[in-house]
């Protein structure tokens, strides 16, 4: 079943437009990466399908329509739309009984659980925590929300490597099950690579690519090119080429991986050097 | 239709959820200053009334031949308590309410809240209810508890001398007296509903400057008005929007004239029949429909 379907999603701030007409379609049990440079129209897209903005054209979220219908939607949606938005004035148990008041899908034995693995204290204020700490209290939160999709809107810009990991880590151990969804956008494309099942590329308001990992990593393939070879190796119309320690990586879409091996080494290329090829530029804004 | 029904038919995970009293309470939680204030102010009262007390029995007896003085003398202290608290709970609501939706904003904390299924006519009813409700009940509680002690230091005062102590009684109802400060609450609240609602759609619609946007406009206006028409019925009518509520729900103590009882110089009937009150209210549910709405549409600023 469709989770999210939209046709000709449309939205415009004034004469500049973020989103062109989108046609997106995410099935249940999906984990799909949505990839663009600033200003994209990622944020946007994210906004709509939560219904914090309006929209034109057509847009189901577990079959209701998200801004006209969003009280009874955000009982089965969870979003996570930037780092540090928690109410900083609240103490974490506070943020605790609060939840727990109001969402009927909150299961506080789970999240105070994933409390009891970071060193995060009941009577901290949030203010009084890292940024690290916030989205550590955030995804405990989050994760012990029994919800359908799970938004994530850069949910860990300006993170460090270790609660990064960690955080993709316990979304993937503790929380994703196969029935439910999740949407990420993010910036350090190529940390959770392994952790998606579809990835989007976003550029002015269109979806410019989409495919699934399976799909992905049969269909593209990076050649670490032997330099005598370079002059074959470019036969196959490769998409990209670029220099790496001197020696030349080409980036090829539906090529015959036999033929590549014979001329240099073969990998699964990343989602980022992918989008760089896709968007055509080179230092494209991840 | 049938997703909807299987969602709502899916089993519960924890009881019933409270969205208004827990959208109250964290606005508590986050505005340590709906009681802090007051609290602070009847402090610095009891402090200021427990050293004159000390004068009283003084003060008093110079007043014992004119009952009109003699009453002052001995009201005073519970007068100015209550007005005080009350002036403090004035300016606590006027400044929570001009930050109420400007502050989630700011702080994108909004994303937070949005992220949860409260709607947004729960979120801005709950904060409504602070200068409403919330801050006209705990004040009336500390009010009471604050001309309480200052009624006993005064009888430990007094406990020397009887007449005096007799006068003193004479003089202050306590339970009439608290009956029509219940009253008198009720018809502030009611009164002011319309200047805090304003505030909160301000609060709401400004990106910066919520308190010029609030002020601004009326003090145009007024101006306005005085400079090209010589007319000062536009700060009249402000004026009476913040103290009008007084001379409509109580009759006005005349000078020289002898003290009524305090639950005779109550006039419900005249303020629930004052046009102006209702159409204040009618202008506060206008500004909450309009704040409601707009919150759908509100971004981080």
């Amino acid at each position: 079943m469709a989770c999210i379907e939209a046709h000709g999603l449309r939205k415009a701030y004034g004469a500049t437009v973020a989103l062109d007409g989108v046609d997106l379609q995410v099935d249940e049990g999906r984990i799909l990466g949505i990839i663009g440079p600033n200003g994209a129209g990622k944020s946007t897209a994210l906004h709509a399908i939560l219904g914090l903005t309006p929209y034109q054209g057509e847009l189901k979220v577990l079959g209701r329509d998200p801004w006209s219908q969003r009280d009874e939607l955000m009982r089965d949606v969870s979003f996570i739309a930037d780092v540090a938005v928690m109410p900083r004035g609240m103490r974490v148990s506070q943020a605790l009984d609060y939840v727990a008041g109001v969402h009927p899908r909150f299961d506080r034995a789970k999240a105070e659980g994933f409390l009891a693995k970071t060193n995060i204290k009941r009577t901290s204020k949030v203010r009084e925590l890292s940024k690290g700490m916030v989205t550590q209290l955030h995804l405990a939160l989050v994760m012990a929300i029994d919800a359908k999709l799970l938004v994530l809107d850069e949910p860990t810009l300006g993170l460090d490597i270790l609660y990064r990991k960690q955080f993709y880590d316990s979304l993937l151990n503790d929380y994703f099950d196969r029935s439910r969804t999740i949407v990420v956008t993010t910036h350090q494309v190529d940390e959770i690579q392994d952790v998606l099942t579809d990835v989007m590329f976003i550029d002015q308001g269109r979806i410019v690519m989409e495919c699934g990992m399976e799909e992905f990593e049969s269909r593209y393939v990076e050649l670490m090119v032997r330099p005598e070879n370079l002059a074959a190796a470019r036969e196959f119309k490769p998409m990209r080429e670029r220099q790496v320690l001197g020696r030349s990586i080409l980036l090829f879409d539906h090529a015959n991986r036999d033929e590549l091996a014979a001329l240099g080494d073969l990998r699964t290329p990343g989602i980022a050097d992918l989008f760089v090829a896709v968007m055509g530029k080179d230092g494209g804004n991840l | 239709m049938t997703t909807i029904d299987s969602v709502e038919a899916a089993p519960q995970l924890s009881s019933p959820t409270r969205p208004m009293y827990w959208s109250v309470r964290r606005e508590i939680w986050e505005n340590r200053s709906i009681y802090a204030a007051p609290v602070v102010t009847a402090c610095i009262m009891l402090f200021g009334f427990f050293i004159s007390a000390f004068t009283l029995p003084h003060r008093m007896r110079l007043a014992m031949n004119d009952p009109g003085k003699l009453h002052s003398v001995v009201a005073m202290p519970y007068d100015t308590t209550a007005g005080l608290i009350l002036v403090t709970a004035f300016l606590v609501g006027f400044f929570y309410c001009l930050d109420a939706l400007h502050g989630e904003r700011r702080d994108r904390s909004i994303l937070f809240w949005k992220s949860l299924p409260v709607s947004d006519r729960t979120t801005v009813l709950a904060k409504a209810a602070i200068p409403l409700v919330v801050l006209p009940l705990f004040c009336y509680a500390l009010i009471l508890i604050t001309q309480l002690i200052i009624l006993i230091v005064n009888t430990v005062v007094l406990l020397g001398s009887p007449a005096l102590l007799a006068a003193l009684y004479q003089n202050l109802k306590f339970v009439q007296l608290s009956i029509a400060l219940l009253y008198a609450i009720i018809t502030i609240a009611l009164w002011h509903a319309p200047v805090y609602c304003w505030l909160l759609l301000v609060s709401g619609w400004a990106k910066r400057a919520t308190f010029l946007w609030a002020v601004m406009p009326f003090l145009a206006i007024g101006i306005f008005t005085k400079i090209a028409f010589g007319s000062q019925s536009f700060f009249t009518f402000l004026g009476d929007r913040i103290g009008g509520w007084f001379s409509k729900a109580f009759i006005v103590p005349v000078k020289g004239a002898p003290h009524l009882d305090p639950l005779a110089a109550l006039t419900p009937g005249n303020f629930f029949s004052t046009p102006s009150l209702w159409i204040g209210l009618i202008f506060a549910a206008l500004c909450l429909a309009a704040t409601i709405r707009m919150r759908r549409y509100r971004e981080p600023i």
